[in-house]
């Protein structure tokens, strides 16, 4: 789902500043910026630039503190905590750098507990798991826990979760941070290959140039709070 | 989040800490085995002395007398005219009483002085008429030997201090015969001048004279209490013998001579009659028809009613002092979920970025709590039935040490079974409120970035 033209999401002059006993700290700063259906988007900058502010913000985990950020056709800032965790629910796919994986769940109830939160019918849940595990090929893992499973196959995991309720955005904060280059790598293709075949719009955290560079239609570069570059591949 | 989801997460939350869980469960099965423990001891001595005095027929029973009776005793005001007009006491009365709704049986009172010859001593007592529905009266359980065959047998069972006198072997009685003496009433031909009046078959005569007679009877049983001591009942009896044996007797009693100058309109009047209700409960509208019948009345209820008030302020105490231990309970409860916010921080972050909604994260809580309270109230209430058990056991084998028949102290009705297990989920959930709230407002960036 778009916002009516074209964008599935839109920020604007978006700020997210947090108070410090009489500091106040811009995490986000004025930023605007808009994102297109379908666009793979890289959030590029150094550690405590706001990257991750931002990404949490888009993806309705945090409230502006200025700004709105317009998703799904609605400002994020109008929604109630309750529409919020649908919007969550429903609409986006999140991924982190440290996995996220519940330790005593299997595979299969962690790619199943969106489907749970979602209210999804238990009879549909089996097939949906199946299809989302398949497509990052850890079909066969299904009755593994986290801690049987490499980092890389554990990001792929969190990967099936996030796309299990079938999504139309995917946000993703340093999905190879916690990763070796090569299997950061496979990732990164298998996050490209889910953007084409799926037509998925996708945000990701990085602060790999290369990696940005390599996968993403455009970077936006930010530092200290604000948006430095938007669009810029070197 | 579906209830069914709710309930498989939490479970699975329980069992991941199934040690400090299982405490905390613990900790609410002590707290309600407590309050049962307790309150089944309340119920248990409020149900014992219940029946012992329903069985005693001091509380389903109302005394009926003549009114102008009630005031015989007194120095009439000097403006009431003569009671002429009051009812008496007779067959037609007695009759009428039977007919009243949820009356099982009226009789009179039968009770005389007599002599008792046993192996050819005399011994003075007194005599009491018994009905034969007094077979299901407490005053009988312990009985040694058995009751009366039949409602006519010549038969006679004897209180133990009586037996005593007789024999030093009281049991060795039973089979034995005795001799009653006693004064009987027979009727003189009617007097010109003087008035009719006295009471039963010599209301139409002028009056009786005594006679002494004997009656052997056999004995069959002993007591070891008095049935029914004291009013309405058949106190100071200490040899009973069948009511109907006991009337056929026509036994001068303590009132024919009051009755002697009375007049009766030609009747049989009783001096009072015994009216026994269905149960306890039932005695105040029996007791008002009475009223309005035009005769006086006498019942233990206000008795009973402070009886029941006395129980219920008990009740209250005992579930005061039960509650204690629950209520200790309930901080572990809290202490346990917070703790599982503390440890589950992340995870809670996990959910919410997921999609879970701030009423799932309280829900998840509150179904964490309850479980542990519906676990602790069902084994609080096994718990709180065995210490009842083991208890009475105790008692009883004291009991029998004393020679005393056992007894049972402790009562766990369906009810309180129930009352425990919702209480113990509703204190539970309350306990549940402020780690359920804090954990559903929980910031997801914040709880995702805890280690």
């Amino acid at each position: 789902m778009t916002t009516g033209d074209g964008l599935a999401v839109r920020a604007e002059r978006v700020s997210r500043h947090y108070e410090m006993g009489s500091a106040v700290i811009r995490a986000v700063d004025d930023v605007t910026l808009q994102i297109r259906a379908g666009e793979f988007v890289a959030l590029l900058g150094s550690s405590g630039s706001g990257k991750s502010t931002l990404l949490n913000l888009m993806a309705g985990l945090d409230r502006p503190t200025g700004g709105a950020i317009f998703a799904n056709g609605r400002n994020l800032s109008e929604l109630s905590s309750l529409e919020l965790a649908r919007y969550r629910s429903r609409t986006v796919g999140m991924v982190f750098q440290s996995f996220n994986l519940l330790p005593r769940m299997t595979l299969e109830e962690n790619v199943e507990l969106p489907l749970r939160l979602a209210e999804v019918d238990r009879a549909e849940r089996g097939a949906r798991v199946q299809e989302a595990l398949e497509r990052v090929h850890l079909e066969k893992r299904l009755t593994h826990r986290p801690s049987e499973l490499s980092g890389g196959e554990q990001q792929r995991a969190a990967l099936a979760r996030a796309l299990v309720n079938r999504p139309t955005l995917l946000f993703a904060d340093e999905p190879t941070g916690n990763l070796d280059s090569a299997t950061g790598e496979s990732i990164m293709l298998l996050l490209k290959e889910i953007q084409q075949k799926l037509g998925m719009t996708i945000v990701m955290v990085t602060h790999e140039r290369p990696l940005a560079e390599r996968f993403a239609d455009r970077i936006a570069a930010l530092a200290d709070g604000k948006l430095l570059t938007d669009g810029v591949k070197s | 989040m579906k209830a069914g989801d709710l309930g498989e997460l939490a479970l699975r939350n329980l069992r991941e800490a199934v040690l400090r869980s299982s405490l905390t469960t613990l900790g609410v099965a002590v707290g309600v085995a407590s309050l049962v423990a307790w309150l089944s001891l309340g119920i248990g001595l409020q149900a014992l002395a219940t029946k012992r005095l329903s069985n005693s027929g001091l509380f389903d029973t109302v005394i009926v007398t003549q009114r102008r009776n009630a005031q015989s005793m007194r120095r009439a005001p000097a403006e009431s005219s003569p009671a002429k007009n009051a009812r008496q006491l007779d067959d037609d009365a007695k009759n009428e009483l039977e007919r009243l709704p949820n009356v099982v049986e009226v009789y009179s009172q039968v009770r005389f002085p007599t002599e008792v010859r046993y192996d050819g001593t005399p011994y003075s007592t007194i005599v009491a008429g018994i009905p034969a529905s007094a077979h299901g009266n407490g005053s009988f359980d312990g009985i040694q030997g058995s009751f009366f065959s039949g409602p006519n047998a010549d038969e006679a069972i004897l209180q133990i201090e009586f037996a005593k006198d007789l024999s030093t072997q009281p049991s060795n009685l039973i089979g034995k015969d005795l001799v009653v003496r006693y004064a009987e009433r027979e009727a003189l031909p009617p007097q010109a001048g003087v008035s009719p009046g006295s009471s039963h078959a010599d209301a139409d005569t002028g009056g009786f004279s005594i006679v002494p007679r004997e009656k052997k009877l056999r004995i069959v049983g002993i007591i070891e209490t008095e049935p029914a001591a004291g009013f309405g009942g058949f106190g100071s009896g200490r040899l009973l013998m069948p009511l109907e044996v006991a009337s056929s007797l026509r036994a001068a009693q303590v009132n024919d001579l009051r009755d002697a100058v009375r007049a009766t309109n030609g009747k049989a009047v009783y001096p009072s009659l015994t009216v026994r209700a269905k149960s306890a409960s039932l005695v105040q509208g029996i007791e008002a028809a009475i009223k309005n019948m035009g005769f006086g009345t006498f019942s233990l209820q206000d008795a009973s009613k402070s009886l029941e008030v006395f129980f219920r302020i008990f009740d209250m105490l005992l579930f005061i002092f039960g509650s204690l231990a629950l209520a200790v309970a309930t901080l572990g409860i809290i202490n346990t979920l917070v703790m599982a916010i503390l440890e589950r921080r992340r995870e809670i972050g996990i959910l919410k970025a997921l999609g879970a909604a701030d009423r799932d994260v309280k829900n998840l809580f509150f179904v964490e709590a309850s479980v542990m309270g519906f676990l602790g109230g069902v084994l609080g209430v096994g718990f709180g039935w065995l210490v009842g058990r083991a208890v009475t056991f105790g008692i009883n084998v004291y009991l029998k040490r004393q020679s005393l028949p056992p007894t049972d102290v402790f009562s766990v009705p369906w009810w309180l079974v129930l009352m425990a297990i919702v209480l113990a989920v509703i204190v539970s959930l309350a306990a549940g409120l402020y780690p359920a709230s804090r954990a559903a407002k929980l910031n997801p960036v914040e709880a995702l970035r805890y280690e």
